[in-house]
């Protein structure tokens, strides 16, 4: 069915869809119309859920965590200071291997206090053990959120799908909307291999000391690092699951088929820009504007971002000239994350190569900083250049600074 | 009218094992043996870090017998919610979710959060258990720790600020049922705990939990250091049903006597009270004195309307 | 899609099932022995379910509701709790060395 609406009510259309059993929600622009259309949907009974009003995030991840552990498929979302009040109970969430899904509706975080987009917030839980998907507009928010709950109750990780707020949280764009009996064959109802259950009693999470100790039967068990070593692992066999959930979405809407990364015009470039979200689209009119000039440029857009694709992703991008990253975030005294993540993959894949592609990194739009064609126009003129870039460092768009 | 219970109708079964790691003494083991029996086994506890934690047993060997979900510090009232969400939506019936956190994780860090579930009428038994400090991280001053105790960050005047009535802030909320209790009183506690599981939205439970290490005595003196809280009138046993306060038991006895024993007894018992003077314990005795001189006229007024 | 079973996620996972001696034989913690007299203790005495005040108040739930009550010394900790408590002064504390077998 197609509809013409925003990106939060497509999320949410995402979670009726997925059947969430539980709804934790706490209010934080611009989340906000996710929650409110859910709390619509279920008190008009049109979805079957418990909606929970908590008193802060980091409740809401407390619902969400408690509600699972019991049985539950469970839902929650946040943007910027939100998310940072909830990452204590992210990292728990991870550690607990719950199959969890979260909205991040991106945005930046405090001080000083912003409500608008940029990336800060998720970059800043990139390592938690959670796994990221960043989409680039509504049709890819709803299915991305469906593809999330299979990924997650299939490795077992805790999910968190990432979009940009205001630009595509409150914008109106048309999506189809997947009919509830294909999504109902495509994720079929939470089944956890454990809940808690006065049958089948079992104390979770408690302290695990530094090393291995029997067990009640005498036999040797995982201590701490074990069981964060299988976090990894897991997170590790999330890529290739990834590629299976997406299958098997494609087979069943037609859609998918780029579950890692998503290239425009990039068959034949020599430079590719690479970012996270709405910027890769915002890219392509500005790589079509190059392409008039003769500037054989293309956009690469990650979808995936941890567990991070690495060889996949040097695969793809090793061969170009140069890269251009353009980031809402950075890891602060250093450089963009992506520009690290991407430059590493590739200093592996290109130890013998005798050339590898440069790697420029510019940071953009933080606070919302409005970003123009014209100043992605002009960066990506300067950066596609055969003889790379002048000095390395880290390079910021839309400055203004005064006096 | 609810059977008061004697030791011999509570029920045998044990849902904690022998062999953990309370230390001796530890009057939370008493509370939590009784008050599990009183919940039975068709229970889901949440636990936030404290002495619990670790009584509860280190990872892979757990000494309860039912199942626990162990959760971050602040979050055991939002728990509690998401594992009763979590059955509502599965349709699961008949089993009691409890929050059972220390003082530290309800009065300080946990407050929000409990009072955010007592907002929402939640249909869960919270219970706080109150050693006065944070003991399982070496006896540090929490909300609930009295004026004058000497504790590990409160080493020489001892603490300058006085104790937190949670009981009174949570009944403030307008909950059905707030009840205090004291380890040293298990029957008191089992008949509150199955007084409490009759009532809707958050239950709250309040004990008072003497700790031989950090309020310093010899363990044997556990359940009498805590009789002589309530005897001196400064524990009160009572419950607040739908707003109306009541005494129970032990307390219930003194307003019917007339005669606490002096407080002065129950500060010279423990060795974390040695900084509080003679003149301290006398002005405490007089406002104890005070505050009891008007449960006892309103004893009257009970029995009127009785 | 590989599904995985109970046993395949509880090692992903801190999961702990329920069994005594999480401290190991908490036994030898103790200095001083509870030693019960049954010509003193109540139920002994009648023969017959009563008092049972030691078995109520012990934090380690260490002695059984029994007649004779019974004290499990692979766990007591020796709180000395049912000695101080005993309305009959049954429960006498000894020291524990003197129990060691040389």
């Amino acid at each position: 069915m197609q509809v013409i609406e925003s990106g939060n009510v497509a999320a949410a259309l995402g979670v009726k869809l997925a059947r969430a059993q539980v709804v934790a929600a706490y209010p934080i622009t611009p989340q906000t119309p996710l929650t409110e259309k859910l709390s619509e949907l279920i008190e008009s009974g049109q979805m079957e859920a418990e909606y929970v009003p908590v008193e802060s995030e980091h409740s809401a991840l407390a619902v969400c965590i408690a509600a699972t552990s019991a049985g539950a498929r469970s839902f929650t979302a946040t943007s910027a200071n939100g998310l940072l009040y909830m990452h204590e109970q992210i990292q728990w969430a991870a550690g607990a291997r719950l199959p969890l899904v979260m909205c991040v509706v991106n945005r930046g975080v405090g001080a000083p206090w912003t409500v608008w987009n940029d990336h800060q917030d998720s970059i800043s839980q990139r390592d938690t053990g959670w796994i990221q998907l960043y989409a680039n507009d509504h049709q890819q928010i709803i299915d991305t959120t469906l593809k999330a709950f299979a990924l997650a109750e299939e490795v077992m990780v805790p999910v968190m799908v990432c979009y940009d707020g205001y630009l595509l949280s409150h914008t109106y764009m048309p999506f189809d909307v997947p009919d509830a009996g294909l999504v109902d064959r495509f994720l079929p109802p939470y089944r956890p291999a454990y809940s808690l259950d006065p049958k089948r009693p079992a104390n979770l999470n408690t302290v695990t000391l530094p090393d291995v100790r029997p067990d009640i039967r005498g036999n040797m068990t995982h201590g701490y690092m074990e069981i964060r070593h299988l976090l990894h692992e897991d997170m590790l066999e999330a890529i290739p699951a990834l590629a299976r959930v997406d299958e098997k979405f494609k087979a069943s809407f037609g859609r998918g088929g780029n579950p890692y990364l998503e290239g425009y015009r990039c068959e034949d470039a020599e430079y590719v820009a690479v970012s996270l979200g709405s910027l890769s689209y915002h890219l392509r009119d500005v790589v079509d504007a190059l392409r008039n000039e003769g500037v054989k440029v293309g956009v690469m857009s990650v979808h995936l971002y941890r567990p991070f694709p690495a060889q996949i992703v040097a695969e793809a991008l090793k061969g170009f000239k140069g890269l251009v990253v353009f980031e809402k975030a950075l890891s602060y005294g250093y450089q963009g994350t992506l520009t690290s993540d991407l430059k590493s993959a590739l200093y592996a894949s290109t130890w013998n190569a005798g050339r590898r592609p440069f790697v420029i990194n510019y940071i953009l739009g933080l606070g919302g900083r409005e970003i123009t064609s014209p100043d992605l126009y002009h960066a990506l003129k300067q950066s596609c250049t055969p003889d790379g870039p002048d000095g390395n460092e880290t390079r910021w768009i839309g400055l203004k600074f005064f006096g | 009218m609810q059977v008061k219970t004697n030791i011999l109708s509570l029920p045998e079964e044990e849902l904690v094992y022998p062999g953990n790691r309370a230390c001796a003494g530890c009057a939370l083991g008493i509370a939590y043996r009784i008050g599990l029996k009183a919940l039975g086994p068709d229970t889901i506890i949440v636990v936030p870090p404290s002495c619990l934690t670790v009584l509860q047993g280190l990872y892979p060997v757990a000494a309860t017998r039912i199942p626990s979900l162990n959760v971050t510090f602040a979050s055991t009232a939002a728990a509690a919610t998401g594992v009763l969400a979590a059955l509502k939506a599965q349709g699961k019936k008949g089993v009691n979710v409890v929050g059972w956190a220390g003082d530290g994780g309800t009065a300080d860090i946990g407050l929000q959060s409990l009072s955010g579930a007592c907002e929402r009428g939640d249909d869960f038994l919270y219970v706080c258990y109150d050693n006065e400090a944070y003991m399982n991280t070496g006896v540090q001053r929490s909300g609930t720790t009295p004026k004058g105790a000497i504790t590990a960050n409160t080493p020489y005047k001892g603490k300058l600020q006085q104790k937190k009535d949670v009981s009174a802030i949570i009944a403030a909320h307008g909950i059905e049922y707030v009840g205090t209790t004291s380890a040293a009183y298990p029957l008191d506690l089992y008949d509150k705990f199955r007084k409490a599981l009759t009532f809707g939205g958050v239950k709250y439970i309040h004990i008072h939990i003497p700790c031989p290490p950090g309020w310093g005595f010899a363990p044997q003196y556990a359940v009498k250091v805590g009789k002589l809280a309530v005897e001196t009138g400064l524990f009160e046993l009572s419950e607040i049903e739908h707003g109306r306060l009541r005494h129970t038991g032990a307390s219930r006895k003194l307003m019917e006597k007339r005669k606490l024993l002096p407080v002065r007894e129950y500060f010279r018992s423990q060795s974390r009270f040695n900084a509080i003077t003679d003149e301290e314990i006398e002005a405490i005795q007089q406002n104890v004195t005070k505050r009891w001189e008007c449960y006892f006229e309103s004893l009257d007024d009970i029995e009127g309307e009785e | 899609m590989k599904k995985k079973n109970e046993g395949d996620y509880c090692k992903r996972i801190s999961f702990s099932e329920a069994g005594p001696g999480d401290a190991g034989r908490t036994g030898s913690w103790r200095v001083l022995r509870p030693v019960m007299d049954p010509q003193t203790c109540t139920p002994a005495k009648r023969n017959a379910p009563s008092c049972y005040i030691c078995w109520l108040y012990c934090p380690d739930g260490v002695i059984s509701r029994t007649v004779p009550p019974k004290i499990d010394y692979q766990y007591c900790k020796g709180c000395g709790i049912c000695a101080q408590e005993c309305p009959t002064k049954a429960i006498v504390m000894v020291e524990e060395s003197s129990f060691i077998k040389e």
